[in-house]
């Protein structure tokens, strides 16, 4: 089999599996009771906050663990506007973010908030005097994500952590779901406040994510009961999840500049390999975008038959971001890039690793010949 | 050392046959469900299996289990998702023994202007029906009860209930979550509309449970973004404990009458020893049987602090929580012991006792022998 939708999801590593499964076997007391069995898995939960604090310039932060990245971005953006709605409605976020933001301010749009949703130009990325017109008196929160997980656009998150410099009263908050471990995170130097992560994106567990906020920030919980998370987030924590998270954290980030160039190099030769096709357009702008992702647009041929021939023969990409996958319709991102709807429409997305082989590539480089050959 | 574990009410360990089944979707099936391609497929499929066994065991349809981060959210999604998409009506009605994620949902509604009323409750935790017979018009939203209360065990006639929400056109929650491992439900003729679950308290993992939405009933979303679960509930569905949680249950399920049996005896005896030794001490909630969970003990001992005892049941590697473990941080009585009106020289002097799987006769007259020569060189 040949994966090359690492930006859907990811295997478990070892590693991260073992702390888990020893987690799950020696310490599954419930961190709120006041015994030292709870006790232990409650200071096994600090101990996985700390690390993962320290590994992203986040010394400053707090951190909650939560069922989902999706869940700690709806919990980052209504606490914001909830909590501060009485000193603005005001919102700034852009039209490529991932549905759990965008849903998510549509949500607030609806409920009264007036959301500002910032266009990209066609590398993807937001125009930082746009922004500086965009915010007004009663902007209370800009969200962006820093890595795009369709195209891999990166955002210009310093900068745009260097203008709310400027704006002590908002807050911003930044989906680095894709970035983490592939390019530099450092939130207290990119003057990011709230950050989203998640842990199957990087070789950890499924149904774990965790919310990084600034000490001090005030949120309005979303989900209520106990006392648990500082009192942001209720229910009992999964310990041996959080556990395996800050392994997965310190394990993606401890060879992070080496798998970047090994994957630059593998983005390159993947990039020209796609290129010799007239059948396929390259939309990941080569210079601003993380070499992880490469999305292209098919001419005259399906996504999903481009895709289902590829299955056959046991590589594996995506045709759409996944968690919108049953939608039929044009991408929301690459039309906010400029494409037409039939190109927004047909689009297929490579995601590398530093799992993914030359030998792959190789054989990918093979099958297309083959697919395109076969398709036309 | 291995801590003689009181606590199973808290949370109970993963067992091996749970284990075993979610290994292989934490290693070699890790596809996204939501993905297009045949790996992704055979895990939507899987998790689509689980609820279909899930709903077998219920008597439910498969169209009505929706898949969630555990007992928490479930009850926060129930109540938040039924008051904000029913806007019309804005009387809900609970009671004064629900775990905190119920009481304070509730308490947010009423901060957006809904009308909350907490139904009383006699001593042994029973609601008051006619209280509530009372209460309940036309104009109620909602009602939200604890069928099993997770502190005094006390396991409420929903049925009853139901029916009366049934009469009056009222939807009716149930929160499961401790009744779950003990109870057969049978949803299909239970008149209830949603019911919350959790995984870790039946040897599930922590972070995982579902709610139970009857088709026809219309809930609010919680968590915005992907359209996983039938665009209901957003996030990468959690495959492995998804069929953690379901293979937990088929086993609960299984053994429950078993279970109940063998729980119900040892919590009987841990009682009769203690009552037979000790002259100041009452059982909080109902009389050990049918109308309790078989493996609650909730005890008060006058004159006796009861973080004091469960401090030193603790150094002496015994687990019991004085209280839900969710309030433990704080100092005053629970409100299930005040709504129960525990009498003031005994109510400090409470510990919760509760059974599982793997407590032992021997580990009940440990409990009981400490217990006993505590209370007697105090």
């Amino acid at each position: 089999m040949i994966y090359l939708d690492y930006t859907s999801t990811t295997p478990v590593r070892d590693e991260v599996l073992k702390s888990f499964i020893e987690t799950t076997k020696n310490f599954w007391g419930n961190p709120s009771s006041l015994y030292k069995f709870g006790v232990i898995s409650d200071n096994l939960l600090n101990m996985a906050r700390d690390q993962m604090r320290h590994l992203i310039d986040a010394k400053k932060y707090e951190v909650i663990f939560t069922g989902s990245a999706t869940e700690a971005s709806n919990l980052a953006i209504k606490g914001i506007a909830y909590e501060n709605r009485k000193r603005g409605k005001h919102l700034i976020t852009t039209v490529v973010e991932h549905p759990s933001v965008y849903h998510t301010f549509e949500k607030l749009k609806d409920e009264g908030f007036e959301v500002t949703f910032l266009d990209v130009e066609k590398d993807g990325r937001i125009n930082l005097e746009t922004l500086k017109k965009t915010i007004r008196k009663d902007t209370i929160l800009v969200s962006m994500m820093y890595v795009n997980n369709e195209i891999g656009s990166i955002m210009p998150i310093k900068e745009v952590g260097e203008i709310l410099k400027h704006h002590h009263k908002i807050c911003f908050h930044v989906d680095v779901v894709q970035a983490l471990g592939k390019i530099p995170v450092r939130l207290k130097e990119m003057n990011v406040d709230l950050a989203t992560i998640s842990a199957h994106k990087i070789y950890g567990l499924k149904g774990s994510g965790a919310l990084f906020f600034r000490k001090g920030i005030k949120l309005t919980p979303q989900q209520i009961g106990g006392t648990q998370e500082f009192n942001l987030r209720a229910g009992t924590v999964d310990v041996p999840s959080a556990v395996a998270l800050a392994k997965a954290m310190r394990l993606a980030l401890e060879d992070i500049e080496d798998n970047y160039h090994y994957v630059m190099k593998l983005n390159r030769r993947m990039r020209d390999i796609l290129s010799k096709y007239d059948e396929i357009i390259i939309n990941s702008n080569a210079e601003h975008s993380s070499p992880f992702i490469i999305n292209c647009s098919l001419k005259g041929i399906k996504g999903e038959t481009f895709v289902r021939a590829f299955e056959q023969r046991d590589i594996y990409f995506s045709t759409k971001s996944a968690c919108s996958s049953k939608v039929v319709s044009p991408s929301r991102v690459l039309k906010a890039i400029g494409l037409d709807d039939d190109l927004a429409m047909n689009e297929v997305r490579f995601s590398l690793s530093h799992l993914t082989t030359n030998k792959e590539i190789d054989t990918f480089e093979e099958v297309l010949h083959d697919v395109i050959n076969e398709l036309n | 050392m291995k801590p003689v574990y009181f606590d199973y009410a808290s949370t109970t360990h993963i067992r091996k046959e749970v284990y075993d089944e979610m290994i292989p979707y934490l290693q070699k099936e890790y596809g996204n469900p939501s993905s297009l391609y045949d790996m992704g497929i055979k895990n939507k499929k899987v998790i689509n299996q689980c609820r279909k066994r899930i709903a077998k065991l219920l008597n439910a349809k498969s169209s009505e289990i929706y898949f969630c981060s555990g007992g928490s959210e479930a009850n926060n999604w129930a109540l938040k998702g039924i008051a904000f998409k029913h806007t019309k009506k804005k009387e809900i009605i609970t009671t004064k023994i629900e775990h905190h994620s119920v009481t304070h949902s509730c308490e947010f509604l009423e901060r957006m202007g809904y009308d909350v009323k907490y139904l009383d409750v006699d001593d042994l935790g029973f609601i008051d029906f006619g209280q509530l017979k009372n209460i309940i018009s036309s104009n109620t939203l909602m009602v939200s009860i604890i069928m099993a209360n997770n502190e005094i065990g006390t396991i409420q006639d929903i049925k009853k209930i139901g029916q009366l929400c049934k009469d009056w056109g009222v939807i009716f929650h149930i929160d499961a979550i401790q009744a779950m491992p003990h109870i057969k439900m049978d949803v299909k003729n239970l008149p209830i509309d949603l019911m919350s679950v959790s995984a870790h308290k039946f040897y599930g993992p922590k972070g995982i449970g579902f709610l139970y939405i009857r088709n026809g009933i219309e809930v609010e979303n919680l968590i915005h973004g992907g359209a996983q679960e039938k665009e209901k509930r957003a996030g990468t569905e959690n495959v492995p404990y998804i069929v953690g949680m379901t293979k937990a249950l088929e086993l609960a399920y299984q053994e429950m009458d078993e279970d109940v049996k063998r729980e119900r005896m040892l919590a009987q005896k841990l009682f009769s020893i203690l009552k037979d030794n000790i002259k100041d001490i009452k059982l909080n909630g109902p009389d050990i049987g049918i109308n309790r969970l078989p493996g609650n003990i909730n005890l008060s001992f006058k004159g006796i602090d009861g973080s004091l005892l469960s401090f030193e049941l603790n150094k002496a590697g015994i687990c019991v929580s004085t209280g839900s473990a969710c309030n433990s941080g704080s100092i005053e009585p629970s409100h299930v012991l005040q709504a129960i009106k525990v009498p003031k020289e005994y109510i400090n002097g409470t510990i919760r006792i509760t059974l599982g799987k793997e407590t032992t006769s021997d580990d009940i007259d440990k409990m009981c022998q400490f217990i006993i020569n505590y209370y007697h060189n105090k």
